[in-house]
């Protein structure tokens, strides 16, 4: 792994470690309460705070998961790094698409 | 077992092996739950629908699973963060077991509350 790559997913990381542990404990907290979508969207909606929590969370994700993936392609597959390279970035592409969309689902009063 | 492949009866390889399947079974759950999510785009029903189906026991489980894939990530890459960042600690070992132990913990103590 280059450098780079290598420094982008310890600081994803470390900064998915709090946000991780926030959203297990929402986890819970939505499953004991059995909430509703409109009980969760309540709470959501209009809220930039957790637009702000998921947007960040999001694009720490994409951008990790695409770095683990192309990690594993080069190591697991008989892709070269180039094509593992292109994979992994349209795979984290997606990833943030779909993730800004869902946030917007939730968030966007 | 030859000498090659000895080290892969470790719990050090063991812990970095099971870190990397965690990984690539969240990355496959993520775009499934990211559209899940975005079901709120069409409306509120559609996504309390969604929410309903969540309720049945198999469903729950495979939450219960991925609670546990996401701890193991965390919890295995929280020990990689320390180990390459400050002074080494001996009980890597121990660390490493420690956080497959909590993991199962959380996703029982999950699972014992929604089902």
């Amino acid at each position: 792994m280059s450098l780079p790559l290598y420094l982008w997913q310890r600081l994803t990381a470390a900064v998915m470690a709090p946000l991780v542990l926030v959203h297990v404990a929402v986890i819970f907290y939505a499953s004991r309460k059995g909430l509703s979508a409109g009980d969760i969207l309540g709470r959501t909606r209009g809220s930039l705070m957790w637009a702000s929590f998921y947007g960040a969370f999001v694009a720490a994700a994409a951008l990790h998961a695409a770095i683990g993936v192309r990690n594993v392609l080069i190591e697991w597959s008989p892709l070269g790094e180039g094509r593992a390279g292109m994979f992994s970035t349209l795979f984290g592409l997606l990833l943030l698409v779909l993730g800004l969309r869902a946030v917007a689902a939730v968030v966007l009063p | 077992m030859t000498a090659r492949l000895q080290h892969r009866t470790g719990v050090l390889w063991i812990a970095a092996l099971v870190h990397r399947l965690s990984g690539l079974a969240l990355a496959i759950f993520l775009p499934v739950h990211f559209l899940t999510l975005g079901l709120a785009i069409g409306g509120e029903a559609r996504l309390d629908s969604f929410l309903r189906w969540t309720d049945a026991p198999l469903v729950q489980l495979s939450e219960g699973g991925l609670l546990f894939f996401l701890l193991l990530h965390l919890l295995g890459g929280l020990r990689l963060l320390v180990l390459e960042n400050l002074d080494w600690h001996d009980g890597q070992k121990q660390l490493a077991t420690l956080a497959a132990a909590v993991s199962a913990v959380v996703a029982f103590i999950f699972l014992a509350r929604a089902l």
